[in-house]
């Protein structure tokens, strides 16, 4: 009888292994890849494959030289923060999934020999021999400590420049700095206090060990929170996108009627010199109006710009509530010209349109020329949410995040839903 | 004829009075519903979303979930006092919104009607509360 059980479950197991292989191709480690998933919507050209799927929470992403990517996770998989994906046949696809860092995080990238990664309070650095993409476990290095995590926008994504300096976004743990957060009626604190420690752009020495807020410069201030930033090369300057406040039709109903509260603020990206002032808690970008305006908490009727007048005007403004994740200037020669020096942007998609219908889930494209936009933006990548066309629900199915450009000149796009990576290619 | 007539009248009244005790929302569950509808739109549709799905990572979800179809205390206490973000942890994912503290916006009546509401909609189906359970817990936090 036992003998007869064992068998049935042998069978049983057997085929159920047999059934999931039609749409599963398993991979040699932990990693599966879904053979179908998820096609993204593109422009004539370019295709788009599935390298890896199931990470979790896959947030920002690097490439090293020789073709391997590391993601970031908000959430451990195995036990493991940083993901290491090896395509050891050379099918495209990552059959070699290994991990390492015990700590969850946003911020990823590659410069000079080292791979930096950041928890939402920490940076921290490995040795990496980019031509084989063997990282040094044991060479981890913990470069920034002690910044703000008060579990509001508390990731830290993290660039470098070519001087040897890193920056960090520190997000305000807060809406626009009310005495009571996200209470209707509560009055903006002027001055904000948040902005001695958060609401801005920190820049430390890449090599310098256990550097906190007194070894750090706060290169940029009044940027509620920033998630997607990057370092072009071009002009030698850092850019950062502005997720805008949120709640304006619900505070501020004699002000914003609910589709213009759906529209604003803007998301801003800004072209950052050091000591730049966003404007933040104090003022916000008006779709309506295209000007920075007083925010209503701090006296603002959508008409004064008073103190905002004289604040750092963004280069670059999108539709509310969007959340642009991540940012990436292209200097590949894969793509086609119109693409060179330009910035693709992972915008997450939004949840404070709500009832109105949700937007973003979306890459988009902005050309460029000389460090400033040369053209509209349009929608690049699209088809992320699988949501039907004006549903008003905040669960889509991949949500874009992280950015990376491979060797190649190919283009890597995470999301932080499921732990999907695609990778977008362009042949003529 | 006239003591049966009292008795009807005195059932009758005692009936009411019954009703009035195992009825604490006025004019019953779907007078309740109607006006914690109004409440939710207003005030907590935002981040909760129409479907009561919230939004993931960021604002819990309502449907299904022990922090609403469980301990009424609790959750009145949620509604009054907020939460930090990060506090709500739901099959190991935590959200980082934090939820801004009701007591100052928002009635006793209010209260009960909007948690009778969500208690009851999105899938849940969960006994009412009552406006009196709001203002002990008021009194009790103060």
């Amino acid at each position: 009888m036992k003998k007869v059980l064992i068998l049935a479950c042998s069978v049983v197991f057997a085929a159920a292994a047999f059934g999931s292989d039609t749409t599963r191709v398993k991979s040699s480690s932990t990693g599966t890849v879904k053979r179908d998933e998820a096609p993204l919507t593109l422009p004539t050209g370019f295709k788009s494959v599935v390298i890896a799927a199931d990470l979790g929470r896959a947030r920002h992403l690097t490439i090293a030289a020789n073709g391997d990517v590391f993601v970031k996770l908000a959430k451990l998989k195995d036990g493991k923060g940083i993901i290491h994906l090896h395509d050891k046949n050379g099918d495209g696809k990552a059959d070699e999934v290994t991990g390492f860092g015990n700590y969850v995080g946003t911020g990823i990238t590659i410069k000079n020999g080292y791979l930096y990664a950041s928890s939402d309070e920490d940076i921290f650095r490995y040795k990496i021999d980019e031509k084989t993409g063997k990282v040094d476990e044991g060479s981890e290095q913990k470069i920034v400590t002690g910044l703000w995590n008060k579990n509001q926008h508390e990731s830290k994504s993290i660039v470098l420049d070519n001087n040897g300096n890193i920056y960090t976004n520190i997000g305000a743990p807060s809406n626009c700095c009310q005495v009571q957060d996200r209470v209707k009626g509560s009055p903006g604190q002027d001055p904000c206090p948040i902005l001695e420690k958060a609401g801005g752009i920190w820049q430390f020495k890449a090599d310098k060990l256990n550097q906190s807020y007194p070894e750090g410069v706060r290169y940029a201030t009044g940027l509620r929170n920033v998630v997607g930033l990057d370092w072009n090369t071009e002009v030698n300057n850092l850019y950062v996108m502005q997720h805008g406040r949120d709640q304006l039709f619900q505070f501020f109903p004699e002000l914003f009627n609910q589709k213009e509260g759906a529209e604003n603020p803007a998301e801003e990206m800004f072209r950052l010199t050091k000591g730049a002032d966003c404007g933040w808690p104090y003022c916000y970008y008006d779709n309506d109006k295209h000007e920075k305006l007083v925010t209503p908490e701090y006296g603002g009727d959508r008409k004064k710009a008073d103190r905002c007048a004289d604040k750092t005007k963004s280069v670059a403004q999108f539709p509310g509530h969007l959340a642009p994740n991540g940012l990436l200037f292209y200097t590949g020669s894969q793509f086609p010209e119109k693409y060179k020096n330009g910035a693709f942007i992972a915008f997450h998609g939004s949840w404070n349109r709500a009832p109105e219908p949700q937007a973003g889930f979306f890459v988009v494209f902005m050309p460029f020329k000389d460090g400033m936009p040369s053209g509209k933006w349009e929608v690049f990548a699209d088809g992320f949410s699988q949501l039907p066309k004006d549903v008003t629900s905040g669960r889509a199915k991949y949500r874009p995040c992280g950015l990376a450009q491979g060797p190649d000149g190919s283009l890597y796009v995470s999301d932080d839903n499921n732990g999907t990576i695609w990778k977008v290619s362009y042949s003529k | 004829m006239k003591k049966v007539m009292l008795a009807i009248l005195v059932l009758v009244i005692a009936s009411a009075f019954v009703s009035q005790q195992t009825k604490p929302q006025p004019g019953g569950l779907k007078a309740a519903m109607t006006r914690g509808k109004t409440v939710y739109e207003t005030v907590c549709l935002a981040c909760h979303q129409v479907d009561g799905l919230g939004v993931q990572n960021m604002n819990p979800p309502l449907a299904k979930t022990k922090w609403v179809l469980g301990d009424k205390k609790a959750l009145i206490k949620i509604v009054l006092k907020g939460l930090q973000g990060g506090e709500i942890e739901i099959d190991g994912d935590k959200f980082h919104n934090p939820m801004p503290p009701q007591e100052s916006t928002l009635s006793d009546q209010e209260i009960a009607d909007v948690l009778t509401y969500i208690r009851n909609s999105f899938g849940n189906k969960a006994s009412l509360v009552a406006v009196g359970e709001v203002k002990a817990m008021r009194a009790k936090l103060k």
